[in-house]
């Protein structure tokens, strides 16, 4: 068990809404990034002296910009509808961690500021000024948001707060209040080319160690291969996949998948990170930026198509943003656009997610299992926030929801699903998403995680399950840092694309 | 002509030009304000059908609520549908003659007027016993709900208790239609029924009330799941190519 200065949530099987606990999360802030680190993604360095004009001239920018921030901050008519759905708020009782609050936090400036009703009956509306006090608030509770969009599933009108707490995020970076965490990463990315810093030469060595790891354990030579022109395949996964535990592990499954296959791909030291920060602090320069890394990998390498490895906010940043961004997916009808959309090849989603790919190649019985090599694990699926809110799969509603089951079905014979009001489109976030996965919140992290925590508890004690398979390396690094505080193996987490891995026949096998 | 004739007529008109140009003013920036990405709410429909189904289930059934919260869902479809009942009842006082099937829901919108304000009751009461609820209320929504239930009030003891002089107030409303006026009855339930109306429609499009038009205007809700398939771009992120 994992010691901690905070009380950690017992588990009793079932997430009660708490009362509301007024400041409960108050004392939880992450830490500030400083001026070199906002500096290098253009943003002031520290809180700039203007800063109360900047912050309405910044909100009435992104009120043109943004639909759903015009009508978001309009339509929420109180109802209640989220505010039992936010894990944060189950996890810590602290009322501005409900949805609708959060919101507010944003709505009563904006009433104020732009709206006839504000300027002429602040307190009748609950509008107010922007205040210092406000930032301080803003900063600590659009940092308590993974941006997972339960509360969106549930909202009459579609109120997605993830649209609000990147625009709060925006904001603030515009006006020098950035988190250290998140932007300190965008920089590693535009610096070195991903989140963990890895250099090429370092991501080469790992690569090789990869391979041979693989060599001793199976005998069968499988090829990690990186910056291969003329391959068909470009494979962009998220960086913890090259050294982290479990996620490395997903990474050799996807490699033994391609060579199974007998498919040329190759990974990219350009574009060799598949997360993409920009979408946590909704900035749409960064998110771009970050994007762009992958369009000219993908022109310089000439590859035919492009598979996204496991990873929750990036599958949505790909499935339903690099079209946008970058290009890559069809329908184009600008230059920009067609440019690499000629060089894809039209026969295959673009982006694919490596689970689609895996899984048509089971169906067309391109790569062959043994499912009972899984026999000894007892297995549930998280649906990812991103994944299941976010994207699609398969090119069918649900998609992101029946495709990574039905490859786990197929590849092991022991499966139990959580709390039907637990998963799919109403799963709870993992707790360290949207840019939380940071030791600085450990204390939200460990509490937003309960709702999860309890789902799995009861197929734990009930089903015997021993394996909760996630394809997001976010969800993976949370609950391997999150079990144990709950009394479990930190083991218990791992990929989709482990139990292939387990599964799969080499054709190297003697 | 009396004062207050004139005064009521002033009011409507005033009130009809703010409700119908403010609610056209927001839906012309909901309209104009470019969505630069595609956020739907997952699993979202993949055709364009699909999302008018799926804004359709959402307007009428309330979908999304009823997955929320059954107390919420139960009181808010109650009230919103009765409303639209007694709205539809209204018709009768603004066409001559009566379309048939305005005459036949007649029975029906009147007493939809208690199932409305049943409704009304158990969404305030809300506000003041679950302790989420009450902490994000303003005063604003008890004015709301006070404003909603007055309406409800006045106009059911006209329908079952004191009846006003229904016949002059058709004539004066077609009047005001015609630019025409006519006297209006000076009964003292119908002034308080009609002012409470007056100020519903002028705080209609500067309150929440915009949820109204808000709905099919939401991303979330209004976007089709087709982002692989077709290229999205708003207009300023496009400059960003050039």
């Amino acid at each position: 068990m994992a010691t901690s200065n905070f009380e950690v949530p017992e588990l009793t099987g079932c997430t009660e809404t708490p009362r509301v606990q007024e400041g409960a999360a108050a004392g939880i802030g992450s830490f500030l990034a400083n001026a070199p680190i906002q500096e290098a993604l253009g943003f002031p360095g520290e809180l700039v002296e203007d800063w109360h004009d900047r912050a309405i001239g910044k909100m009435g920018e992104l009120l043109g910009k943004y639909r759903s921030l015009q009508v978001f901050m309009d339509a929420c008519v109180h109802c209640g509808a989220c505010t039992d759905k936010c894990h944060y708020f189950l996890g810590t009782g602290d009322p501005k961690n409900m949805p609708v609050a959060r919101q507010e936090l944003m709505r009563k400036v904006y009433r104020r500021y732009f709206t006839f009703a504000g300027k002429m009956f602040p307190s009748l509306v609950g509008a107010i000024d922007l205040t210092r006090e406000v930032i301080d608030d803003w900063y600590k509770y659009y940092y308590q948001c993974s941006e997972c969009r339960r509360c969106s599933v549930y909202c009459p009108y579609g109120i997605d707060t993830a649209e609000i707490t990147m625009a709060g995020r925006e904001i603030l970076d515009s006006i020098g209040v950035g988190q250290k965490y998140t932007n300190e990463i965008l920089g590693k990315v535009h610096r070195i080319g991903n989140n963990l810093g890895l250099p090429g030469p370092a991501l080469e060595d790992t690569l090789s160690g990869l391979e041979e790891d693989v060599l001793d354990e199976t005998g069968c030579d499988v090829k990690f291969p990186i910056d291969v022109k003329g391959a068909e395949v470009l494979l962009i996964t998220p960086s913890a996949d090259f050294f982290s535990e479990p996620h490395v592990e997903s990474l050799i499954g996807y490699a033994k998948v391609f060579h199974a296959a007998g498919i040329s791909w190759t990974l990219s030291s350009m574009a060799s990170e598949a997360g993409n920060f920009g979408m946590f602090i909704g900035s749409y320069d960064q998110l771009r930026k970050v994007a762009l890394r992958i369009r000219e990998a993908a022109l310089e390498l000439g590859v035919k198509r492009i598979v996204v490895g496991e990873c929750g906010h990036a599958w949505r940043v790909a499935y339903s943003f690099w079209n946008t961004l970058i290009g890559v997916g069809g329908g184009a009808d600008d230059e920009f656009g067609r440019m690499l959309q000629k060089q894809l090849d039209g026969a295959y989603p673009q982006p694919a997610h490596i689970c689609e790919y895996t899984y048509d190649l089971l169906q067309r019985g391109v790569i062959q299992v043994d499912k009972e090599a899984n026999d000894h694990r007892v297995i549930t699926f998280h649906d990812s926030c991103n994944v299941a809110r976010g994207a699609g799969m398969g090119g069918i509603p649900g998609g992101q929801f029946s495709i990574p089951r039905a490859l786990i079905k197929s590849v092991a014979n022991n499966f139990h699903d959580m709390a039907a009001e637990t998963i799919r489109e109403g799963t709870f976030c993992c707790g360290g998403g949207g840019g939380l996965l940071t030791d600085d919140l450990m204390e939200l992290r460990v509490k937003g995680a309960q709702p999860r925590m309890n789902a799995l508890k009861n197929v734990v004690d009930g089903e015997g399950v021993n394996f909760m398979a996630t394809i997001c390396a976010i969800c993976k690094a949370q609950f391997t840092k999150v079990l144990p505080y709950y009394g479990y193996e930190m083991g218990m987490v791992g990929g989709v694309h482990q139990l292939v891995s387990t599964a799969i026949k080499l054709k190297c096998d003697k | 002509m009396s004062s207050i004739t004139i005064f009521f007529a002033i009011l409507f008109y005033l009130a009809t030009l703010v409700l119908v140009g403010g609610v056209a003013y927001k839906i012309y920036r909901y309209a104009n304000t470019p969505a630069p990405l595609k956020i739907p709410t997952m699993p979202a429909p993949l055709t364009r059908t699909g999302v008018a189904y799926r804004l359709g289930r959402e307007v009428v059934l309330f979908e999304s609520l009823f997955k929320s919260n059954k107390w919420t869902w139960v009181f808010g479809w109650m009230f919103h549908f009765s409303l639209l009942l007694v709205l539809l009842r209204h018709l009768r006082y603004f066409i001559h003659p009566v379309w048939e099937w305005v005459a036949l829901i007649q029975p029906f919108g009147r007493y939809a007027a208690f199932t409305m304000i049943a409704g009304l009751l158990g969404l305030w009461a809300r506000r003041f016993l679950v302790d989420r609820v009450r902490y994000v209320t303003t005063p604003s929504d008890h004015l709301m709900l006070a404003l909603l239930v007055g309406i409800g009030l006045s106009g059911a003891s006209m329908s079952f208790v004191v009846h006003t002089d229904i016949i002059s107030l058709k004539e004066f409303a077609l009047g005001l239609m015609a630019f025409d006026w006519q006297p209006l009855p000076e009964d003292p339930l119908l002034l308080i029924h009609l002012s409470l109306v007056a100020l519903l429609m002028l705080v209609f499009p500067l309150s929440k009330l915009l949820h109204a038009p808000g709905v099919f205007f939401s991303p979330t809700r209004n976007q089709a799941d087709d982002s692989r398939s077709r290229r999205h771009l708003a207009p300023w992120a496009a400059q960003l190519e050039e």
